[in-house]
């Protein structure tokens, strides 16, 4: 008889999804005009969600506390996916006021979301247009990360220069990327792929990998340190980023003077990140004001040598270590946010059903 | 007569109040160990899980309800995650158990190494094992990268411990002489195990199974790692709807599902667990080792929990000393120093780790202790207080830290910094009950009752004779819910991230997450040490000198 009551407990918890209590709530998503600086009580924190891989440099914010009067405190939430999806759960009323992480994949899904409160800031004069992916400026581009496919150098009888080369069967063999549903660069490899061999050859492109032996996992640490040659795999080549041998320099152990990896330039895709203030908050001002200084040269500066990626401010010179070892892509795969969306689910399967048969 | 009647009624009268008086004092008794065990279930799981849920299917209506759970993949997912749990439960069972009872038989040099060493796995990130084992498995031509079998394989790797543990504390303590009779009247070993010693174990077997049955239902890394791309499970085709395709109804529904599953369980399991349990009263039996078969039989589980255990972590080891092309301590020295990457240097997390883990374990013992009692007295809360224990362990981490979001932003809870190790307690109390409640059942109702007619109050009974004879489950069960705690990755990052609550796996997987040797190295070593503090944790709280000095 207990167990009756039981039953009902659990199935209570189960069925009360069906009866909803908690409304959907839309945020505030007009735009927010220029930030008064005066206006915004002193005291204010601001709360800026983003992903693990955030990281600047002791005491960066202490110079926008400073200008402004405004702490700042960092909500780190797991990868950029987790990132997004938190966002969209919570859409309406958000559990902070920006949100740094968002990149040229999940974008327009973000955007669908209606996450964001359009804001024009005026750092945005340095940026080049062609990072500028939403007209509305509902997000604002504060760094350029490119996806591309990195080698050992010693692993590698020569090195490879084109797309193609990763089809020779040796090559393909000892290549490992990651899963596009679950990793942020696999996707971005994926993309760059479709971005090359368009609608009609990208799944021809990878046939020829996994009937050439390609590996795969289902993110990038598994890729990295489990597989490829910097972990002590086996593979001599693996989906990375652009600026991943600056890290292989800082991070050296010993200490060396050029990076045991190579970058693949033909094959970088480009993912620009974004910031937006979000939709739902209670102090549009602040957020647009952190907005403001994560475009100024103190924020852009910092970030090369601690995520590793190029600042979106073009004013802002790279520092030299970053600028040495750095691969340099003139002509980057891109793909429009839109388009990403309205195929993602499309591609993601038929990429499944090729390379995971 | 009526000095008589006089002298009849005072003392009835007497005995009245006095008997209503005990009455509140046990009413007040039954609201604090029913109370506390459901107000901190309430809060930290049930009432998350209720905010994930509905806001998740708003809007939704039963016919999608049921659309989802019809799908042919739902249906076929949910078969392979029962089953590689089952299979990944028995099978650490056929591992765990030789060794629990060479543990419980045998005294001899490097038992308490054994058993502290064997809870290592269990706080270990599974994607440092997965190198590992990867190593391993290349080292001996071996193919089962992506597999089913490097499913189970880890499985019961990370999981040996809890047989070991619960199993083997409480076997070396098993009554062995209806075993013996048995033996003497002519019955082999096999038949003895199976109906003697299986049936006295019946609710610590059932309860080890329950734990590693969830635990491996749960299992995402593990999954995701070793178990090729397209193996999918309830646990992670609810991160891959709700992370990557932000179909929050389809994974509320597959929520739903692992809900039901870990009531199903708790039903079908209660009748093993609420048997009373031959055991726990008496001293530790365990003897040395004399004629040659022993040895022997030693010897041959030895080296099982050896390579069972002890290789892949001696590759860990190996690899964390690896510095450049030769061997050394730099990775170690270097925990001291805060890498740029982390917001305090690996020592600083390991301490945070470590002051986590002793409120975790304290929180879990107190919540446990009062829970099991209230278990232990039955009727519907103590059944309900059973299975909703283990809805922490059941139910996916994501759906409870999404339910964290939800449910504790309400309170204004999710960035305290002390709700972390509480909620890791949560985790841990399913580990303490599990251990703590047979050992409870197991107490001679006429011992007590002896006490009883001897004069001791309840409380005495409670200290004097309860107490002595399961201090030793709550101190295994609390050793697991320290491990627990310092190994725990999922729900609770979705809790307090800050300086002040980086944990120790946090560090490893921030420095996993970066390209660079160095970073490599320093999360090697310090994976090592986290190993070394739960097994010197575990055996710490374990601890107990022959004079009886303890920390319980």
């Amino acid at each position: 008889m207990q167990y009756k009551k039981l039953a009902f407990f659990f199935g209570a918890i189960v069925t009360l999804g069906s009866c909803s209590f908690f409304g959907d709530e839309a945020g505030d998503t007009s735009e927010i005009a220029a930030p008064d600086r005066e206006a915004v009580p002193a005291g204010t924190t601001v709360r800026l969600l983003t992903h693990d891989s955030f990281t600047v440099s002791d005491g960066l914010f202490n110079t926008f506390t400073n200008e402004t009067g405004i702490e700042v405190e960092v909500v780190q939430a797991g990868d950029a996916g987790e990132l997004v999806s938190r966002a969209l759960f919570n859409a309406g009323e958000p559990e902070a006021d920006v949100l740094f992480g968002i990149d040229t994949t999940f974008l327009q899904r973000g955007l669908d979301g209606d996450i964001f409160r359009p804001y024009q800031s005026p750092g945005l004069e340095s940026v080049p247009d062609e990072l500028e992916l939403d007209d509305q400026h509902r997000v604002t581009p504060i760094d350029v990360g490119d996806v591309c496919v990195n080698y050992w150098t010693d692993g590698v009888a020569t090195a490879p220069t084109s797309l193609d080369d990763l089809t020779d069967p040796a090559v393909a063999s000892s290549f490992v990327t990651q899963d596009p549903e679950t990793s942020s660069p696999g996707f971005a490899f994926l993309l760059a792929t479709i971005a090359r061999y368009g609608e009609d050859g990208w799944e021809d492109y990878w046939q020829q990998l996994a009937d050439g032996g390609v590996t795969v996992t289902s993110g990038w640490t598994e890729a990295y340190y489990g597989e490829f040659q910097a972990g002590g795999g086996d593979k001599a080549l693996v989906t990375s980023y652009a600026g991943s041998p600056v890290a292989e320099v800082l991070f050296a152990d010993p200490p060396v003077d050029t990076p045991p990896t190579g970058v693949l330039v033909d094959s970088c895709f480009r993912q620009v990140e974004f910031a937006g203030v979000l939709a739902g908050t209670e102090q549009p001002d602040a957020g647009a004001l952190l907005i403001d200084f994560m475009l100024s040269e103190t924020f852009q500066a910092d970030i090369p040598l601690n995520m590793f990626v190029a600042p979106a401010n073009a004013d802002v010179p790279l520092p030299d270590s970053y600028a040495a070892h750095a691969a340099t892509v003139e002509d980057p795969l891109i793909l429009d946010p839109a388009d990403i969306e309205a195929n993602r689910s499309e591609w993601t399967q038929r990429w499944a059903e090729i390379v995971l048969r | 007569m009526d000095s008589a009647v006089g002298r009849d009624r005072a003392p009835l009268i007497g005995r009245s109040l006095r008997l209503s008086a005990g009455v509140w004092r046990r009413l007040l008794a039954a609201m604090v160990t029913a109370g506390v065990p459901v107000v901190f279930l309430t809060l930290l799981v049930i009432w998350p899980l209720i905010a994930v849920l509905v806001r998740s299917m708003a809007g939704v209506g039963a016919s999608d309800v049921l659309e989802i759970v019809g799908r042919p993949s739902v249906r076929s997912v949910l078969a392979f995650t029962v089953w590689q749990a089952t299979v990944s439960a028995l099978g650490t069972l056929c591992v765990g158990l030789p060794i629990a009872h060479v543990l419980a038989r045998y005294r001899f040099w490097g038992r308490d190494v054994i058993r502290a060493v064997v809870i290592v796995p269990f706080v270990l990130p599974t994607v440092v094992v997965a190198a590992a084992f990867g190593a391993l498995f290349d080292r001996f031509g071996l193919e089962l990268d992506r597999s089913v079998w490097a499913v189970l394989a880890a499985h019961i790797f990370f999981n040996v411990a809890v047989v070991v543990r619960i199993v083997g504390g409480f076997w070396a303590r098993v009554d062995q002489r209806p075993a013996e009779v048995a033996a003497t009247l002519g019955a082999g070993p096999f038949h003895v195990l199976r109906t003697i010693t299986v049936r006295q174990l019946a609710p610590v077997l059932a309860g080890s199974f329950l734990l590693v049955f969830l635990f491996s239902f749960t299992s995402f890394g593990v999954i995701r790692v070793l178990g090729g791309l397209r193996r999918a499970t309830i646990e992670t085709e609810i991160y891959r709807f709700a992370i990557a395709r932000q179909e929050f109804e389809v994974a509320a529904v597959l929520a739903g599902i692992q809900v039901v599953v870990v009531a199903v369980l708790a039903v079908v399991t209660a009748r093993f667990q609420r048997r009373h349990a031959d055991i726990g009263n008496r001293a530790d039996r365990a003897t040395k080792v004399t004629t040659m078969r022993q040895r022997l039989h030693l010897v041959v589980v030895c080296c099982l929990a050896i390579a069972v255990i002890g290789v892949p972590m001696a590759v860990l080891v190996e690899q964390s000393l690896t510095v450049g092309t030769g061997y050394g301590f730099g990775n170690y020295a270097r925990l001291l120093e805060r890498s740029p990457l982390l917001p305090v240097s690996a020592a600083q997390a390991l301490v945070t780790s470590i002051l986590f883990a002793i409120v975790a374990a304290a929180v879990a013992a107190v919540v446990g202790i009062l829970a099991s009692i209230a278990i232990e007295r039955g009727g519907p809360t103590g059944r309900a207080l059973e299975a909703f224990a283990l809805l922490p362990l059941g139910v996916s981490a994501v759906t409870l830290g999404f339910g964290y979001l939800v449910g504790l932003t309400a309170f204004d809870l999710n960035r305290q910094v002390w709700l972390v190790p509480v909620a890791h307690a949560v985790i841990g109390l399913p580990f303490v009950l599990a251990a703590m409640v047979p050992a409870l059942r197991s107490i001679d109702p006429r011992v007590r009752e002896a006490a009883a007619v001897l004069g001791a109050s309840p409380r005495a009974v409670r200290m004097t004779v309860d107490w002595p004879l399961v201090r030793r489950a709550i101190a295994t069960g609390a050793g697991f819910a320290a491990a627990v705690s310092i190994g725990e990755f999922g729900a609770t990052s979705f809790l307090a991230r800050g300086a002040g609550s980086f944990t120790a796996p946090l560090a490893v997987f921030r420095l996993l997450s970066n390209p660079g040797q160095q970073l490599r190295g320093q999360a090697l070593a310090l994976c090592v040490v986290i190993g070394v503090l739960v097994a010197a944790m575990a055996t710490l709280i374990e601890y107990r000198r022959d004079d009886g000095v303890s920390l319980l």
